[in-house]
């Protein structure tokens, strides 16, 4: 059963214009519940576009977002309830902060929803929680915290409505490595313990290769892969030639490869440090006999 | 949404309008609108007239743009040419009570309506063939004598540039934080008018918040580029008159002079108030 999964999706800006581009086209593909999938594209190839029509803040031009099995836009006016469960974090997104209190501000979604003051802010200090933002910080104003601490508010914001899926948008671009890695492995984490199901928008190949179980790569608006993250990568050539690649690791060992020897393109620097020890005691008894 | 509006009109070309240098299109623009008002009667409002549609059709703009942008006052041109029905004098046509609308009414209503489109047309054409930073320099070089009364004319000119430059960026920083907020339930689109402005709010404050960011990064980047005012700084673009800038006042003057002709020689078109 999938989650979300779309049919013949197309959306096309500015239609009936001189200026028509079509930035989606002809989609279809089937999210599953509760896997974590990566989407990986060059800049331009409809990813930011493609996310947008999965929680209704774009209408298709064409075709449908089918979420647990209904058509999201069956009742337009009912749009609300499907952002709900189809949570957003766009890039950048402390830039979004405007409330007095970090606090209030996370509460925001839920008031949305209808929750009354102390469900909010039970769901919101969860929510905090589960992004890595300590408790002592929820009452300052969000404008006096620090990079970090102000994305992951953000991303608390949204993790507070509980959503079924939640799709980020980069969400680490612009932090440090340490953070990268704190922030990515907190909402994988939270994935985890809830048991939703996350898209991973990223340009950064290693982070897809430590976290998702499937990648979908986008070229041109068009859905070009679906497939598990090491068959993905796999084609390593192919990616490249859509101005993506794979993870460095992975690059080494599909040139060696390449080059004939028996390495399989693995995606991370532990599982390529077995390969490689692999490949040097096969070297080392081939010399020996 | 928030993409509808325009702001920037300018429409690139490479016509006869598009080549003046933007100090004359500026001047002669507000000479067109002087002499609107000094073509007293039909006959001089209609070489005002045929002037506009002769610039309209030379500046290479399609016609359906200078439509548009009649769309926004057509509200203006209704309600003030309604309002001149009412008062003319003349013989009466129709009569309710108080009210009465004259033949001379319908003339005063007709004249003043074509007046206020003809303006609106005029300032057209200046906006839709000049982009915005000719406009400001052009501005910029006009104003050039008030430095004597300490007016920091430079200074202005610079903020109308950024202040234009900022536009679009800003109405896509508007797109962005409305729909991460959409995306976490804010509802925008129904509500009472204190419910959809109790609604703008979560858009507002962030948006401020980005404005002054972005200010102080561009004070910044100003700065490590020794930006200090206007003194001693040359221009990159240097504004050149030529032959048809020549040319055009040349036109205009001749056209003027027909208004002025036509002001002296027939009666004035609006009648007196009662």
């Amino acid at each position: 059963m999938f989650v979300l999964e779309t049919k013949n999706l197309t959306y096309t800006y500015g239609a009936g214009t001189p200026f028509e581009k079509t930035a989606v086209d002809n989609v279809n593909i089937g999210v599953k519940k509760g896997e974590f999938l990566g989407i990986i594209g060059h800049t331009g190839s409809g990813k930011s576009t493609f996310i947008q029509t999965l929680n209704g803040l774009l209408r298709p031009t064409k075709g449908i977002v089918l979420l647990n099995g209904k058509d999201i836009w069956e009742e337009p006016k009912k749009i609300r309830s499907v952002r709900f469960q189809v949570g957003m974090v766009f890039q950048y997104p402390e830039h979004q902060l405007f409330e007095e209190t970090v606090l209030k501000d996370i509460c925001f979604g839920p008031g949305n929803m209808g929750l009354d003051k102390q469900a909010a802010e039970k769901r919101a200090r969860l929510a905090a929680q589960f992004a890595g933002l300590p408790e002592e910080l929820l009452d300052k104003s969000p404008f006096e915290l620090s990079g970090g601490q102000k994305r992951r508010a953000a991303i608390a914001g949204v993790i507070a409505m509980d959503p079924d899926v939640l799709i980020l948008d980069e969400p680490t671009a612009g932090l440090d490595p340490q953070g990268r890695d704190r922030l990515l492995e907190q909402i994988s984490g939270y994935q985890k313990k809830r048991g939703n199901t996350i898209l991973l928008v990223s340009h950064s190949m290693e982070d897809i290769a430590r976290f998702a179980d499937r990648v979908l790569v986008m070229n041109a608006g068009k859905a070009v892969m679906l497939d598990t993250t090491a068959n993905v990568f796999a084609r390593g050539r192919e990616l490249e030639s859509m101005g993506l690649r794979v993870p460095q690791v992975t690059g080494i060992l599909l040139t060696l490869q390449e080059k004939g020897y028996p390495v399989h393109p693995v995606l991370t620097v532990d599982e390529a440090v077995e390969e490689l020890r692999l490949l040097l005691k096969k070297g080392d008894a081939h010399r020996g006999a | 949404m928030a993409r509808d509006i325009t702001l920037g009109q300018y429409i690139p070309g490479h016509s006869l309008i598009h080549r003046m240098d933007p100090r004359v299109k500026i001047a002669l623009t507000f000479v067109f609108i002087v002499f609107i008002f000094v073509a007293s009667n039909f006959e001089g409002l209609l070489i005002m007239v045929a002037l506009m549609f002769a610039i309209l059709l030379m500046s290479g703009v399609p016609l359906k743009q200078y439509f548009k942008s009649l769309k926004a006052i057509l509200f203006i041109v209704i309600f003030t040419g309604v309002l001149n029905l009412f008062y003319g004098s003349g013989h009466v046509i129709w009569q309710w009570k108080v009210m009465q609308i004259t033949d001379g009414g319908i003339c005063n209503a007709l004249f003043v309506s074509i007046r206020i489109v003809s303006l609106i047309l005029y300032s057209s054409v200046l906006t839709f063939t000049t982009s915005p930073t000719d406009l400001t320099d052009a501005l910029e070089r006009i104003m050039k004598p008030l430095k004597a009364l300490h007016v920091k004319v430079h200074e202005i000119a610079m903020m109308m540039t950024i202040a234009l430059r900022f536009v679009p960026t800003l109405l896509e920083e508007t797109d962005k934080i409305m729909n991460a907020q959409k995306a976490r339930g804010a509802d925008l689109e129904s509500g009472g008018v204190t419910q959809r402005i109790h609604a703008m709010i979560p858009i507002l404050i962030p948006l401020f918040v980005s404005s002054f960011r972005r200010a102080y990064d561009l004070a910044m980047a100003m700065e490590c580029r020794c930006y200090h005012g206007g003194e001693g700084r040359t221009k990159m673009k240097q504004l050149h008159m030529t032959n048809l800038d020549g040319a055009a006042i040349a036109c205009t003057a001749i056209f003027c002079a027909a208004v002025i002709f036509c002001a002296a020689k027939f009666p004035a078109a609006l009648h007196e108030l009662r």
